[in-house]
């Protein structure tokens, strides 16, 4: 990528009218390539994606595994998950996955987001939180279908995986791929890597026997800016429950196409029928108590 | 390595095995993957547990620890039966067709011909060429021996190879140092620096092990060194003969490959499965696989073998390694691209602290250090240079013909003007060692009160050792403990070891100075990798502080100690006589001791061949222009070339690789003389042509009547495939040694299987023989060894982490939080047995101490039957002590990993069994 590349927003969470400069540059979709069949579980990216973001370390304790973590933190954006998997034949298998924000072309955190401008898509496919704008009401949380955005109760943001656009911006690969050291992790063009990727799983599935080796790119979420290839594609639930078709929940599918106008046009009508109600029926004044004229009996007021 | 980390990209197979480089080599692991990727090389992996490396593997066997022998002896069975060789290359680089004497007796009942009961030490005469020359029967097809060989090696050797025409091919085919797979690393594992590390690096020079003595004398190849309770002095070393008798149809029945064939036919599939564990399919899928480089005799792929010290550290280590060099020889995969024997070394310099005599009997450059018997210099000489031992017709470098150049050499970097013909160099001062000086002998001996001071220097004297207790016992002896370090360890707080008492407190007198050390980020000098490769770093910060770097503190002791010797002392000349010449005595730039190791001309130097001068003070191209006569100073032959009169070669950092064989010549600089791949003579035929076209190396220019190539090529420049000359060039042989001859090895001339010394079951080859009859061992109050019998039922393996560096990295939060506490790998049915869960605490208990942490389930350890017997393993990474983070908050139970390991060693690098003692297991 060369230097001059800048970050071309596409979308905003929550932010009304269109995205400002969109369409003033034309960018190369971005894509990581992580080849789980090559990942040995390192952690060479885990500790690289803390030392670039400068995140603070957290206490760990000891759970039956490899795994750093059960799950990625606010302040662990990175986490390779370890599983001990059987085959048919009673092999045993240990996958690597290294875990992190998918990058979804259609992005169920951005969907689910209501604050303007906490979220963002740029052009070449990376989703950014912008924790400025974030009001730490963790609808994205619930908006993600790979479980990834995670809430600082200290701050009161939301943080994730940035497929750190501040160095893609410059024109750098992001940190986990400059650290591995098995060339397990790619990073380039979507369509370079789709690929790559495509064409290490036919070795997988024609030299190494893994006949249902394939890419990861679900089309459920119009396919992610992070890919996969598996040993088994038909399994992801196998490596750390990678869902197999992630789906961004119903409500916030509904919520920008049509919940959102909905609701705005129910306000919208609401203003409309209170006009309307002021038309017809005028001011509404309060009531005064009622009066006692001079002879002690209550006075009505007149009629309109 | 023989080769280097890049060159693993250009195999077509790999046996990864006693190593775990995903797990403690993930950066050089990379070209095992691209192996993988871009050529669909297989990888086989042979480990106690389905480690990060098996996640990677195209088979994965699980094997009991401390077995290896047995099952790389059944690989060699499976090889020659199945005629999967390199029929060329076994005759013609290896000494298969070398006749040995009568009277040698393989050992079906554990035992080789000389063993003596009462000292456990082996006379080794028998082990030896017979004298005579050709001795192949008229008539006979040289290649008849190899199962199926129809065309017959003779038909490949230039001139014909009929018996009797044999002398005009000179056929010259001898000697292999890697073949002599000294065990190199040691306390690698657990040792943070060299000290620890005996013997040499394997793989690369066992020339020392093997070549250098008078016809290879090694270790206990007689002498003081060695000879265990010697009290009658030590046998006269035999000789070598100077023209070895020999049969090119390696029919005679005393041929080298008739004997090895008898050797390996006891290593049955089924004697295979039953000392390893290894079903008898899978090992024959993983033989069938392996050997098929060499299906149908085809030479074009190459096959690696890569180890580390879970090949060594055993009692019988260097033998495992051996059997590994045997096997690649039997393959022709040695000198190859893509193939090779490769330790991988397990700390950034270890190789460059072997090389640079990091071992109590080497000098640099695997010099050996002198003994009592080498009266004189010209007595060290004659027992350390050998001289040739071939078939007459034949050639040999032997290039260790050259060691009085590279001793005189050394002597005039260690004392200058005060090295000269007239005081014999001033040999008189170096010291000859009487004893073993091995790091688990010197804490014997303290243990027992005769050592009374000790420096450590970067390494963790309480955690590398075997035996924890052992080891701090030892320290509480000491009246004075210097401690160099970066934090503080359990090494100068010994006495936080977890059960010390108050009595005991009071009892302990060492006095402990802390010297604050410099990291690795705060020193400059060379770094030598696995791959042989000097590499220069930078100064990033200044040490902080007080902190100093080594060489600082080290030169402010040094002069101290000169200055009291100025007024006298016991025998000061080797202090006082020493040169020091450097800009700054008190703290001498590494640039300068590195160019000191290079070395330099002290008077002109003419090379006549290339009508070449060197001028006085002038930095030397390289060793050739070496000298005995005085005329030259050189602190390592080996690194000869690192630091020319173009300057710093180890800094370069050119990327270029013309042949995309990553050999790159232009990056930093390889000993020896800037070749990447060792014996690269035998990547070619006998007519000095590439096996494989496509991966071209050397090879023998007509033209130029020189060997040229993309390499350096690692033989004499001018030598004519017809002068055949041997490609291994360190042994006086020429040829690699699949018989290692005389004293090379303490235990005999090929590897035999012998059971831990703690161990499940009887030898099933021997079951009166079942341990190493010459291991060395140990009989304080504190070593113990302990027997199914009396519990200790469960094998025990012990290992190091991606996450962590030793007993470093528990200072640092960024790796606590990796992996936050000590823990025991434990298969699922044997917690299952015991009512064990995952991240129960559990004690693990040896005949010597206990340890406790966290039980980790797993499905990676599997149930194993060893000799019809159910039995299970275990597994603990070593990273943990009492002093570190989490100890520090009290997390952890503070008890070493190596409280549990025994004192008990192997008799050639005298390497302790850390892998595979007997424990018992309890829930704590």
């Amino acid at each position: 990528m060369s230097e001059e590349k800048t970050l071309q927003t596409k979308a905003i969470s929550a932010h009304p009218g269109s995205v400002p400069g969109r369409h003033m540059q034309r960018e190369v979709e971005v894509c990581k390539m992580i080849d789980a069949t090559t990942c040995i579980g390192c952690k060479a990216c885990e500790v690289a994606c803390v030392e670039w973001n400068d995140l603070p370390f957290g206490e760990t304790t000891f759970d039956n595994t490899y795994q750093t973590m059960t799950q990625t933190r606010w302040n662990y954006w990175n986490l390779i998950k370890f599983n001990e998997h059987k085959r048919a034949d009673g092999t045993l298998m240990w996958l690597m996955r290294k875990d992190q924000c998918m990058h979804c072309a259609d992005p169920g955190c951005l969907r689910a987001c209501p604050a303007d401008g906490a979220i963002v898509q740029y052009e070449n496919g990376i989703v950014d939180f912008q924790q400025e704008n974030c009001i730490g009401c963790q609808l994205c949380l619930s908006g993600c279908p790979f479980d990834i955005p995670r809430f600082n109760p200290t701050t009161k943001k939301v943080y994730k995986c940035s497929l750190c656009s501040d160095r893609v911006g410059q024109g750098l690969e992001p940190a986990c791929i400059k650290s591995c050291p098995t060339g397990c992790l790619h990073f380039g063009t979507k369509a370079e890597m789709k690929d790559l990727a495509e064409a290490r799983a036919k070795q997988l599935r024609d030299v190494s026997g893994f006949e249902n080796a394939g890419v990861y790119d679900p089309d459920s979420v119009n396919g992610t800016h992070v890919i996969y290839v598996l040993h088994d594609a038909t399994n992801p639930e196998a490596y750390g429950g990678l869902p197999k078709t992630p789906r961004i929940p119903f409500v916030y599918t509904l919520w920008k196409p049509i919940l959102k106008p909905l609701s705005l046009f129910t306000v919208f009508a609401g203003v409309l029928g209170m006009f309307f109600h002021y038309v017809s029926y005028g001011p509404r004044r309060t009531v005064p108590p009622p009066r006692k004229d001079e002879h002690g009996n209550d006075t009505q007021r007149p009629a309109r | 390595m023989t080769n280097g980390w890049i060159d693993i990209k250009n195999t077509d197979m790999m046996l990864i095995m006693g190593g775990n480089p995903a797990e403690n080599h993930p950066c050089g692991f990379k070209w095992a993957v691209e192996a993988k990727r871009n050529r669909n090389a297989k990888l086989i992996c042979v480990d106690p547990r389905f480690t990060r490396t098996a996640s990677q593997a195209d088979l994965f066997l699980q094997i009991r620890a401390g077995s290896d022998i047995a099952f790389l002896g059944g690989l060699i069975n499976y090889a020659i039966n199945n005629n999967r060789l390199a029929r060329d290359y076994l005759a013609h680089y290896t000494n298969a067709a070398f006749v040995i004497k009568e009277g040698f007796k393989l050992p079906e009942d554990g035992l080789y011909s000389g063993f003596n009961e009462d000292t456990h030490i082996y006379d080794k005469s028998t082990w030896n060429y017979e004298e005579g020359g050709n001795v192949t029967p008229k008539g006979a097809l040289v290649a008849a021996a190899l199962t199926g060989g129809a065309q017959g090696i003779a038909g490949n050797i230039p001139g014909g190879a009929r018996p009797g025409s044999v002398g005009s091919v000179s056929a010259n085919v001898t000697g292999n140092q890697h073949a002599s797979g000294a065990a190199a690393n040691a306390f690698e594992q657990s040792a943070p620096k060299a000290h620890a590390a005996p013997a040499a690096s394997p793989g690369s020079v066992q020339a020392t092990q093997g070549g250098h003595g008078p016809q290879g004398g090694g270790h206990q190849a007689g002498g003081p060194v060695g000879a265990k309770g010697a009290g009658s002095g030590p046998a006269p070393v035999p000789m070598l003969p100077g023209n070895v008798a020999y049969d090119l149809s390696l029919q005679h029945p005393r041929c080298v490959f008739q004997l090895l064939k008898q050797q390996y036919s006891r290593y049955t599939p089924e004697m295979v499965e039953r000392i390893t564990g290894i079903p008898q399919d899978q090992f024959l899928k993983a033989a069938d696989l392996f050997t098929s480089v060499r299906k149908d005799g085809d030479m074009k792929k190459a096959a690696t073998i890569i180890y580390a010290v879970g090949w060594t550290q055993h009692t019988f280590g260097t033998q495992i390694i051996r059997t590994a060099a045997m096997l690649q020889l039997l393959l022709g995969n040695v000198g190859r691209a893509g193939g090779g024997v490769n330790a991988l070394r397990g700390h950034s310099n270890i190789q460059g602290a072997t090389d640079m005599g990091g071992v109590f009997d080497i000098f640099p450059g695997y010099l050996k250090v002198g003994n009592p018997t080498d009266t004189d210099f010209a007595a060290y000489i004659k027992r350390s240079t050998p001289t040739p031992s071939k078939p007459k017709e034949w050639d040999s470098f032997n290039y260790w013909s050259n060691t009085p150049k590279f001793a005189v050499s050394l002597l005039k970097a260690f004392y200058g003007d005060n090295a000269k013909k007239e005081n014999d160099w001033a040999f008189h001062n170096l010291p000859k060692i009487d004893r073993r000086y091995s790091w688990v002998e010197l804490f014997d001996r303290m243990y027992n009160g005769e050592v009374k001071g000790l420096f450590a220097f970067g390494m963790n004297a309480v955690m590398i050792g075997p035996d924890s207790k052992k080891n701090v016992d030892a320290l509480k002896k000491l009246d004075w403990l210097v401690v160099c370090e970066i934090y503080a360890d359990e090494t100068s707080e010994f006495w936080r070891y977890p059960g010390t008492t108050a009595d005991e407190l009071k009892g302990i007198n060492t006095t402990v100075y802390r010297l604050p050390g410099a990291g690795f980020a705060e020193k400059d000098g060379n770094m030598v990798n696995s791959a042989r490769w000097t590499q220069w770093k930078n100064i990033a910060l200044p040490p902080p502080g007080d902190a100093k770097v080594d060489q600082e503190i080290l030169a402010r002791i040094f002069l101290r100690i000169r200055d009291l010797y100025k007024s006298g002392g016991t025998f000061p000349d080797p202090v006082l006589a020493v040169t020091w010449a450097y800009s700054n005595p008190l703290n001498p730039p590494l640039a300068e001791v590195a160019k000191e190791i290079n070395g330099r001309a002290l008077q002109d130097v003419t090379d006549e061949k290339t009508n070449t001068t060197i001028k006085a003070g002038q930095q030397l191209p390289g060793f050739a222009f070496l000298r005995d006569d005085g005329s030259t100073l050189c602190g390592n032959w080996l690194y000869s070339g690192s630091w020319t009169e173009a300057g710093c070669q180890s800094a370069r950092r050119d990327t270029s690789d013309p042949s995309g064989l990553g050999i790159y010549q232009g990056w930093s600089w390889s000993w020896p003389a800037n070749r990447r791949v060792m014996y690269n003579r035998a990547s070619c035929d006998v007519n000095g042509q590439p096996w494989d076209a496509s991966r071209k190396q050397v090879w023998w220019s007509e033209a130029s009547k020189k060997w040229v190539g993309n390499d350096v090529p690692d033989f004499k420049p001018d030598s004519p495939p017809q002068d055949h000359m041997g490609p291994f060039i360190m042994l006086p042989e020429g040829v690699g040694r699949i018989f290692a001859p005389i004293g090379n090895f303490a235990e005999g001339p090929f590897p035999e299987h012998y059971e831990p010394y703690e161990s499940p079951i009887q030898n099933p080859l021997h079951p009166n023989r079942s341990t190493n009859p010459v291991l060395i061992q140990f009989k304080t109050a504190d070593d113990k060894y302990g027997s199914v019998k009396e519990g200790f039922n469960i094998i025990c393996t012990t290992y190091r982490l991606t996450e962590h560096y030793h007993y470093w990295t528990k200072n640092n939060p960024m790796n606590v939080q990796l992996v936050p506490e000590p823990f025991v790998e434990i298969p699922v049915e044997l917690a299952h047995e015991m009512g064990i869960s995952g991240g129960d605490n559990v004690r693990v208990s040896s005949a010597r101490n206990y340890y406790v942490a966290k039980a980790m389930v797993t499905n990676r350890i599997r149930p194993m039957t060893i000799d019809g017997k159910k039995t299970y393993q275990i597994g603990i990474p070593i990273h943990w002590g009492y002093r570190g983070i989490q100890e520090d908050r009290d997390k952890t139970a503070h008890t070493p990993a190596n409280n549990l390991s025994p004192t008990i060693m192997d008799p050639n690098a005298y390497t302790p069994e850390f892998k595979g003692f007997m424990v018992k297991l309890e829930k704590a």
